[in-house]
C-alpha cells in the first residue's frame, strides 16, 4: 500500500483514516478488504482439505499442523473455558480461530500489508456469532427465564441492591460483550496497520528531505517498522487467541449451573 | 454506506455491503470445515487417544504376563533343581550300595577261593603224605631185603613194621 504511495511521490502525510480505504477495485461489492477475506476463506479452506485429505493415525506434517490447531483450540480454549461439554464446540472455535489468525497475519504480509479486521464490518460479523451463540446456549439449556434470572440476578444480594445490579448486569452480558469483542480485535488491528504506516511512510517522509541528517535518521524509522512488523505478528496471534478464548468463555458462562 | 468515494470515513462504522461479504464468506467456511472436515478431526483425535491408551494398557497387559511367566519359570526352574539335587543324591546313595554289595560279594568269593584252595592243599598233601608214606614204606623193605637179601616184603606187610616205624618217626618228629 505504502509502496504505490511511495511510486507516486506523494506520501500521506501524517497518516490518516483515509489509508484504510483503497478505492475498490470494482464497485463497493469487490474491494480490496472483500476480496482479502474470500482469499482467507480460501487458504484455510485449502490448507484443512489438503491436511485432511488422507488423515492417517501417525500423521504427515500437514496434518500434525492442523490437528496441532484443533488440539490448541480444543484442549487449551473449549475445555478450558467450557468444561467437558465445551469440546463439542471446539471444531467451529477452531474454524474460527483459523480464520481470525489468517485474516490478522494479512497485516504483516507483503503485497496485502492490512488486516481485512481493521474494518470494523468484519468484526462485527464474527462477534455477533458468538453473541447468538452463547445465547442460543444459555436459552436452550436453561430456558429463556431461568437464563435471564442467571444472567442478570446476582444471588446473595439484598433486593434494593437489585435496582442497581441488574441494569449494570444486562449491560455487562447483552451490550458490553458483543461490543468490546468486536472493538477489542478491530482497534488491535487498526491501530497495528497505523504503527507500521507511520514508521514506514515516516521514514520515506524523512528519506525525501532536504537535510542529510533527517535522511540518515530514517533508518530507525525503518528499523522500526521491521520490529513493529514482528510485533503486530505477535498481536494477530495474541488477539486471535483471545478473541476465541472470551467466545468460549461466554459459551462457557452459558452453560454453567451457577451465575 | 459506502463512503469511499467522498473520501471521509468513520472506521467505528461498517460498511454494509463488508458485513454481507463476510456473513457469507465465514458462513461458507464454518459450513465446508465443520461439514468435511472437523468430524475427521475430532473422530481422528479421538482414535489417537484410543491407541495411545490401548497401547499403553497392552504393554501393561503384556508386562504383567510376562513377569507372571518370569516368575513361574523361576518355580519351575528351582523345583527341578531341587529335583536334580535329590536324583544326584539317590544315584549317590545308590551307587554307595552297590558298591559296598560288589565289595562284600568280592570278599566272600575270595574267603571262598582261598577256602577252597586250603582244603584243597590239605587234600593233596594227605594224598601226597599217603603216597610217600606207602613208597618210602616199599622203598625201605626192597632195600633192607636187598640188603637181608631175602624178601620181607610179604611179612613186612603182614607185620605192620614199617607203618608202625614210620608212626614212630613222625610222633618223633612231632615231639
Amino acid at each position: 500500500m505504502s509502496g504505490q504511495l511511495v511510486v507516486a511521490q506523494d506520501l500521506p502525510w501524517p497518516p490518516s483514516v483515509n489509508d484504510f480505504y483503497p478505492p475498490a477495485v470494482a464497485g463497493p461489492w469487490v474491494t480490496k478488504f472483500t476480496l482479502m477475506v474470500w482469499l482467507a476463506v480460501g487458504l484455510v479452506i485449502i490448507f484443512y482439505m489438503a491436511a485432511y485429505r488422507n488423515p492417517k493415525l501417525v500423521p504427515s506434517k500437514g496434518q500434525w499442523l492442523a490437528e496441532s490447531v484443533y488440539g490448541l483450540v480444543r484442549d487449551n480454549i473449549a475445555r478450558e473455558q467450557m468444561g467437558n461439554a465445551g469440546i463439542r464446540f471446539a471444531p467451529y472455535f477452531t474454524v474460527l480461530f483459523s480464520f481470525i489468525l489468517v485474516t490478522n497475519i494479512f497485516s504483516i504480509v507483503p503485497g496485502l500489508q492490512i488486516s481485512p479486521n481493521a474494518h470494523i464490518a468484519f468484526p462485527i460479523v464474527l462477534s455477533a456469532i458468538s453473541y447468538v451463540l452463547y445465547l442460543a446456549v444459555g436459552v436452550r439449556k436453561h430456558g429463556l427465564l431461568k437464563y435471564l434470572k442467571m444472567s442478570l440476578i446476582l444471588p446473595g444480594v439484598p433486593w434494593p441492591m437489585h435496582f442497581l445490579l441488574i441494569p449494570i448486569e444486562f449491560l455487562q452480558n447483552f451490550v458490553v460483550r458483543p461490543v468490546t469483542l468486536a472493538l477489542r480485535l478491530f482497534a488491535n488491528m487498526f491501530a497495528g496497520h497505523l504503527l507500521l504506516l507511520v514508521f514506514t511512510v515516516g521514514g520515506f517522509v524523512m528519506l525525501s528531505a532536504d537535510n542529510l541528517f533527517v535522511q540518515v535518521t530514517s533508518v530507525f524509522s525503518f528499523v522500526m517498522a521491521i520490529v513493529m512488523a514482528f510485533f503486530e505478528a505477535l498481536v494477530a496471534v495474541l488477539q486471535a487467541y483471545v478473541f476465541v478464548t472470551l467466545s468460549a468463555n461466554y459459551v462457557g458462562t452459558s452453560l454453567a449451573e451457577e451465575h | 454506506m459506502y463512503l469511499a468515494a467522498e473520501g471521509s470515513h468513520n472506521p467505528i462504522l461498517p460498511i454494509w455491503q463488508e458485513l454481507v461479504v463476510g456473513t457469507i464468506a465465514f458462513a461458507l467456511l464454518v459450513f465446508v470445515l465443520l461439514k468435511f472436515v472437523m468430524p475427521r478431526m475430532e473422530t481422528m483425535y479421538q482414535a489417537r487417544v484410543d491407541a495411545i491408551e490401548g497401547g499403553l494398557k497392552r504393554a501393561e497387559a503384556a508386562q504383567a504376563e510376562a513377569n507372571q511367566l518370569l516368575e513361574q519359570y523361576r518355580a519351575q526352574l528351582a523345583e527341578v533343581r531341587t529335583e536334580a539335587a535329590r536324583i544326584r543324591d539317590d544315584a549317590r546313595a545308590d551307587a554307595e550300595g552297590v558298591r559296598q554289595d560288589i565289595l562284600a560279594k568280592a570278599r566272600e568269593e575270595s574267603d571262598r577261593i582261598i577256602a577252597a584252595g586250603k582244603e584243597q592243599l590239605v587234600a593233596e598233601r594227605t594224598t601226597i603224605v599217603r603216597e610217600l608214606r606207602t613208597e618210602v614204606g616199599t622203598l625201605a623193605v626192597d632195600l633192607a631185603g636187598k640188603i637181608v637179601g631175602e624178601s620181607l616184603a610179604d611179612e613186612a606187610r603182614r607185620a605192620g613194621t614199617v607203618d608202625r616205624f614210620l608212626d614212630g618217626l613222625e610222633s618223633a618228629g612231632a615231639r
